[in-house]
């Protein structure tokens, strides 16, 4: 594949991008993506998480798993950052703490995708996710 | 912070916290000066002259989970140990600028760091703000605008997983074409 270096070519990329969205949607129904929140304000940023997020962003498109990746606030965990809360459909989020590539790979192969319990999840006691 | 693309991580988060809609990120290195000028805008909530003045204090925070805030003074203590400064400017209802300057001659000057992943996981991370970015080496310029990008991404969303590898590698490459150039006289 060629580099992408303009907005030409992001154009030009556009219907491949569309075909695997489709193949990807097909037979899912719309929301039943996973929703992964990574926590970014300073100490989460400080200990990880911009590396934490950017594996989840490749690995997952990787291995073919439909997630929406989103920036949030702080979670209000200082001590277990990183931290990632994980929301599979029509389940209720989960929030890990102490969050590296090999926890992230191992919340990946066992939560997301086999509904396995992983160690480091943080009995959730926040309000909402967004508060700072 | 390692690196000064995770010191900007932060402050767009700040901005973010801040509920602005656009947010302009510009980077201008320039060896000959000297200098690397960072500077973050947005349009968000803005603060208070008091308010703005203190807030290089680390006691100065409206956080409710803990008693300090880090962000601004670690970029400020960051940037004058190289020489350079932080300048804060703000209006309550308008919005904020803070821009950062350091000398990269200085040995503590932290590196820029992975810049196009910054941006690319932050356009990725937050689809409905928007963004500019523009990144001037020397005497030239790559300008990024997600307004731009998600006219020619059209239905597809742009923080779908496969679209956040394209941004990376538009953003990279640019990058390193205006690096390679130099200085035009
Ligand atoms: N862009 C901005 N717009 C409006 N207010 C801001 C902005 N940036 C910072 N502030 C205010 O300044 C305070 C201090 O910011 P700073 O980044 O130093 O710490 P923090 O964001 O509170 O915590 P931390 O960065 O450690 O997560 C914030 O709590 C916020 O009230
Ligand atoms: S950044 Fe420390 S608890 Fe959120
Ligand atoms: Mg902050």
């Amino acid at each position: 594949m060629a580099t992408i270096k303009s907005l030409d070519d992001l154009r030009k990329m556009k219907e491949s991008l569309q075909s695997k969205i489709n193949l990807r949607e097909k037979g899912e129904d719309p929301n039943s993506h996973v929703q992964i929140k990574v926590a970014m304000a300073t100490c989460g940023i400080a200990s990880g998480a911009k590396t934490v997020m950017e594996f989840m962003m490749e690995e997952l498109e990787k291995r073919g798993i439909d997630s929406i990746i989103t920036q949030t606030g702080c979670m209000g965990y200082c001590y277990a950052e990183p931290t990632i809360e994980v929301t599979m459909p029509g389940k209720e989020p989960v929030v890990f703490g102490y969050v590296d590539t090999k926890k992230a790979d191992e919340i990946i192969e066992k939560y997301i995708k086999n509904g396995e319990l992983v160690d480091g999840i943080i009995p959730m006691n926040y309000e909402t996710i967004d508060k700072k | 912070m390692k690196d000064l693309s995770l010191h900007i991580l932060d402050i767009i988060q700040n901005s973010l916290a801040a509920n602005a809609k656009l947010i302009e990120i510009s980077i201008d290195e320039n060896e000959r000066k000297d200098l690397i000028e960072i500077t973050i805008k947005d349009d968000g909530k803005g603060m208070s002259k008091e308010f703005a003045e203190s807030v290089t204090d680390p006691f100065t925070t409206t956080r409710t989970t803990r008693k300090v805030g880090l962000g601004i003074p670690l970029l400020k203590q960051n940037a004058e140990r190289t020489g350079g400064c932080l300048t804060i400017d703000s209006q309550l209802g308008q919005g904020t600028i803070i821009t950062a300057a350091f000398k990269p001659s200085n040995i503590d000057c932290p590196v820029l760091g992975d810049i196009a992943g910054v941006i690319s996981l932050t356009v990725s991370g937050n689809p409905s703000i928007d963004f500019v970015y523009n990144h001037k080496i020397n005497d030239n310029l790559f300008t990024f605008n997600t307004k731009e990008i998600k006219e020619v991404l059209g239905e597809i969303p742009i923080n779908d997983n496969s679209v956040y590898k394209l941004l990376k590698e538009l953003i990279q490459s640019n990058l390193e074409e205006i690096e390679s150039i130099g200085y035009k006289t």
